[in-house]
């Protein structure tokens, strides 16, 4: 008689975890509609002095990331995520467009955006265009950065920012944002189940 | 075919190179393992440095700096990502609590090394000075990795 109640309760859990992971799941449907409701977009240039937007990259997903080349810790770290990212998606890697927007575009592009980044990985895009340019670029992504001056910073100022990649989608919507220290491959799960 | 016996040997060396103990220095009761780097582009961007630092002692110990000559200007730095912003304040000195390990890792604690006197090319080693209040300065070698690498490619000393 104990045991058969045992079971009954055992049973009753059983039910409320899967009603609770209807319910999520549910809720994370509805929600994600709400939050993808926006194109960001830009006008923003590569080395070479050509302009880019979004409307560029239509029909593939675009990884974005705000950062400056000065940054020795978080920059180089989520650069060689979206490497590993671009390597293991092998022959799809065609269909996603990884971009580093500079927050410091000034320096960046004097001390060689590009070459930078085509050290983590050629397919990575670099883009600087001027200050008001690059703050119509955050204001559009909804993202945060700031000049800090810094005595322990080179040339006297350092950045913050949001640290995270935006994944945009084919049509140019706004579909996620991995958080810092997302590892890449649940980046590049999450990818591969969009491609 | 000579070429080709050398690259198979290496090839067979690779994961007996990646499984290769961290090099490792103790001091009183500290012991500082697992340095690395990444390769810069030129020497005008900051370089970092990662290690981890295990205090096996009763009392606690602080890394007050770091000196390296591969940088004149070499600083304690911290990512810290609040509200969704990350900055990176200089660390004035990092505990190093009694019977703890604490890692200068990718987006902690880390060592940023200004003013490269060169750059730092994958594959060389450089030293770093460790400065510690009790335990006092400790030398270590760190290893340049690809300018990719996300942690030191060795296995941390027991």
């Amino acid at each position: 008689m104990n045991l058969r109640r045992i079971r009954l309760v055992l049973w009753a859990l059983v039910a409320v975890a899967l009603a609770g992971v209807l319910a999520l799941q549910w809720a994370g449907r509805r929600r994600e509609p709400s939050q993808a409701a926006f194109r960001p977009d830009f006008a923003l240039q590569d080395a070479a002095g050509r302009t880019y937007g979004m409307e560029d990259f239509r029909g593939r997903l675009a990884l974005v990331f705000f950062g400056f080349t000065n940054c020795p810790d978080v920059c180089p770290t989520t650069m060689s995520e979206v490497a590993l990212v671009m390597n293991d998606l092998g022959s799809e890697a065609d269909k996603v467009q990884p971009l580093f927007i500079s927050m410091d575009p000034q320096r960046d592009r004097g001390q060689g955006l590009s070459e930078y980044l085509a050290a983590f990985h050629p397919a990575i895009l670099g883009l600087a265009g001027d200050g008001a340019a690059t703050q119509a670029a955050a204001e559009s992504f909804r993202i945060h950065f700031e000049r800090e001056e810094s005595p322990a910073a080179p040339d006297g100022y350092t950045m913050s920012h949001s640290p995270g990649l935006f994944l945009i989608g084919p049509d140019g919507e706004w579909l996620r944002q991995f958080p810092h220290e997302t590892p890449a491959a649940e980046i590049l799960a999450d990818i591969q189940e969009r491609i | 075919m000579k070429r080709f016996a050398i690259v198979l040997g290496l090839a067979v060396m690779l994961p007996l190179a990646a499984a290769a103990e961290c090099a490792s220095v103790s001091a009183g009761d500290l012991t500082v393992t697992g340095a690395w780097s990444r390769a810069t582009i030129g020497t005008a961007r900051p370089a970092v440095f990662y290690v981890e630092i295990r205090n096996d002692g009763e009392t606690g110990d602080r890394l007050t700096g770091i000196d390296t000559p591969v940088a004149a200007m070499p600083m304690l730095h911290r990512t810290v990502v609040k509200d969704g912003v990350a900055s990176m304040p200089h660390a004035e000195a990092i505990d190093i609590p009694a019977g703890e390990t604490v890692s200068l890792a990718p987006g902690g604690y880390h060592g940023m090394l200004m003013e490269l006197t060169a750059p730092l090319a994958e594959g060389e080693t450089f030293p770093v000075v460790l400065r510690f209040e009790r335990a006092g300065s400790v030398e270590i070698d760190a290893p340049v990795l690809s300018i990719r690498a996300q942690g030191a490619e060795c296995d941390a000393a027991g």
